[in-house]
């Protein structure tokens, strides 16, 4: 399972393996990481699961779609490598991705 | 030690207790719930778990050593069946006693039954819960003719996930179109022409008068004395809030539990908040009950910040969605007492919205295939209202443009 490290607000790194073919929010969900809050359980509805991909990552991972987009107007402190988490699903080649936690409330 | 026990560990029911720990509380939290589940979300039984896509352990809103590091005492299966206001106590199933300096209801809804002969036939299901939900999914596999009774958001969003088995699907609606309480007429339509577009037989102003059963069928009677015969029956016709316990505990119940804007109940000590409630919200003028994800945090935020006595007004936008097909359906605001609308985009594929106004305030936004369009109506609503309806319907016009 490949791993995926989250480092939340206070700058603590988590850990969590997560399955392929699951969202990294599922992941931080089942590993609980805070901050990740997923109010509409991975919809795209809500934007509680905001973070952003760490800059070496940020290319394979890859940008919103267009819904994705759109909710993350929503999301606090946007930035250029804002991701809702609900809608990265993993897969091999995301093996070490780093993911900063954003302030989601 | 202080301790704060929640009633029904739902989604409003767990927000109060993170809630309670975000804001630093530190005492004893107990969370209540009658169901075997820890709490897990509603919204995907009749979506993607009704496909089969996920498994029940991907519902869940918190792993489960999650209620362990929150200090919570997450006790399910357990039904708490009554409330002493003035003792300051809660009585369980199975006689214990417990006390609470403050106690939140977050007791949820339950559906509605269809009050006709046949009701309680094996082949008529309702969808609530996630053993709702299994029932429902094994009895889809054996299906061949379905009938779903009640065109609403959830007998909707069935009827999609049916005829994506490849089941053959009627609805029957009481009224003279589909969604009739929450949606404008021409959403209405929009809704129906997808769903028969997709091979679904809509039959409306048709009130169930009987099911039938016999070996081989369950068969649906109208008043007007059409038949239907039906391998699975599935009602959704509505829920009705869970008041009981506050009824026999004395607190103000108006169909729902009635709270203010604080989320606080006619005893100074118990908040309700979530489906059950009949609440204020200050961005409207009249009292209202919802059943949606957005109400259940929102408000559980607002009856934890008065659990603490540090309350926060309820004043939050009321969002809600709805996925049908390849339709995403999103709403926001409260389109009860428009007197006008405008359109944007030509109702079709290509997604279109619907302003509902009042006077000269957008009240409440649909739409439907347009994310963007659906996230600037939100901040449209948060900020008054107020924009040119002629701008609003002209597509070349960015949403997002009108908002400064
Ligand atoms: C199939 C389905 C699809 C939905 N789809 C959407 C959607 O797409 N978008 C959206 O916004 N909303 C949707 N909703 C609505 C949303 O799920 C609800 O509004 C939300 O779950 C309400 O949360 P709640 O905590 O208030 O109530 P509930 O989730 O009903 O939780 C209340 C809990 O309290 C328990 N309880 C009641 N009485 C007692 C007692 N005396 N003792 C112990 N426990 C008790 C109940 O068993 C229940 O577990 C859907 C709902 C369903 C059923
Ligand atoms: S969980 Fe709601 S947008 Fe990701």
């Amino acid at each position: 399972m490949p791993k995926v490290t989250f480092i939340d607000l206070e700058g603590k790194s988590h850990q969590c393996d997560i399955a392929n073919g699951l969202s990294v929010m599922e992941g931080a969900i089942a590993g609980g990481v805070p901050g990740i809050l997923a109010i509409c359980g991975g919809s795209c509805a809500c934007s509680t699961c905001h973070a952003y991909v760490d800059d070496a990552w940020a290319d394979k991972v890859g940008g919103p779609n267009e819904i994705e987009d759109a909710t993350l107007d929503l999301a606090n402190d946007r930035r250029t490598h804002s991701r809702l988490t609900c809608q990265i699903t993993m897969q091999p080649e995301f093996e070490g991705l780093v993911i900063h936690v954003a302030k989601n409330d | 030690m202080t301790r704060h026990v929640i009633i029904g560990a739902g989604q409003a029911g767990l927000q109060i207790v993170e809630s309670l720990r975000k804001e630093g509380f530190s005492g004893e939290i107990a969370l209540i719930g009658d169901e075997a589940s820890a709490p897990y979300q509603r919204p995907p039984l009749s979506k993607k778990y009704l496909l089969g896509q996920i498994t029940a352990e991907r519902l869940l809103f918190r792993a489960p050593e999650h209620y362990g590091r929150l200090g919570v005492e997450l006790r399910l299966s357990t039904r708490v069946t009554a409330i002493d206001p003035a003792a300051h106590t809660v009585t369980l199933a199975e006689g214990s006693q417990l006390e609470w300096d403050r106690l939140a209801l977050a007791t949820g809804a339950r559906v509605r039954k269809l009050g006709v002969p046949g009701a309680e036939d094996p082949r008529v299901h309702v969808l609530r819960g996630v053993e709702d939900a299994e029932a429902l999914r094994q009895g889809l596999e054996q299906a061949a003719r379905v009938v779903v009774i009640g065109g609403g958001f959830i007998g909707l969003e069935v009827a999609a996930i049916a005829r994506k088995l490849g089941l053959e699907v009627k609805v029957v609606e009481a009224q003279s179109r589909v969604l009739p309480r929450v949606v404008a007429p021409l959403v209405s339509t929009f809704f129906h022409e997808l769903h028969t577009g997709h091979g679904v037989r809509i039959l409306l102003d048709q009130q169930v008068a009987a099911l039938v059963p016999s070996a081989d069928a369950l068969t649906v009677q109208t008043q007007d004395g059409t038949v239907i015969p039906a391998d699975l029956v599935v009602v959704g016709i509505g829920v009705l809030p869970n008041t009981e316990l506050a009824e026999a505990a004395g607190l103000a119940c108006d169909a729902g539990i009635v709270v203010d804007e604080f989320a606080r109940t006619s005893h100074p000590h118990i908040v309700s908040a979530g489906d059950c409630t009949r609440h204020r919200n200050l961005l409207f003028a009249a009292p209202h009950r919802l059943e949606s994800v957005q109400n259940a945090v929102d408000q559980a935020k607002v009856a934890a910040s008065t659990m603490l006595d540090a309350p926060v007004p309820y004043a939050q936008v009321p969002w809600f969605w709805s996925d049908q097909y390849d339709v995403k359906l999103q709403m926001v605001g409260i389109s009860t007492g428009h007197d006008s609308l405008v359109v944007r985009g030509v109702p079709g594929p290509d997604g279109f919205s619907v302003f509902y106004r009042s006077g000269d305030r957008v009240i409440a936004v649909d739409s439907i295939n347009k994310p963007a369009e659906h996230m600037a109506a939100r901040k449209l609503i948060a900020a008054g209202g107020q924009c040119d309806p002629e701008r609003l319907a002209d597509t070349s016009t960015d949403l997002k443009t009108l908002l400064q």
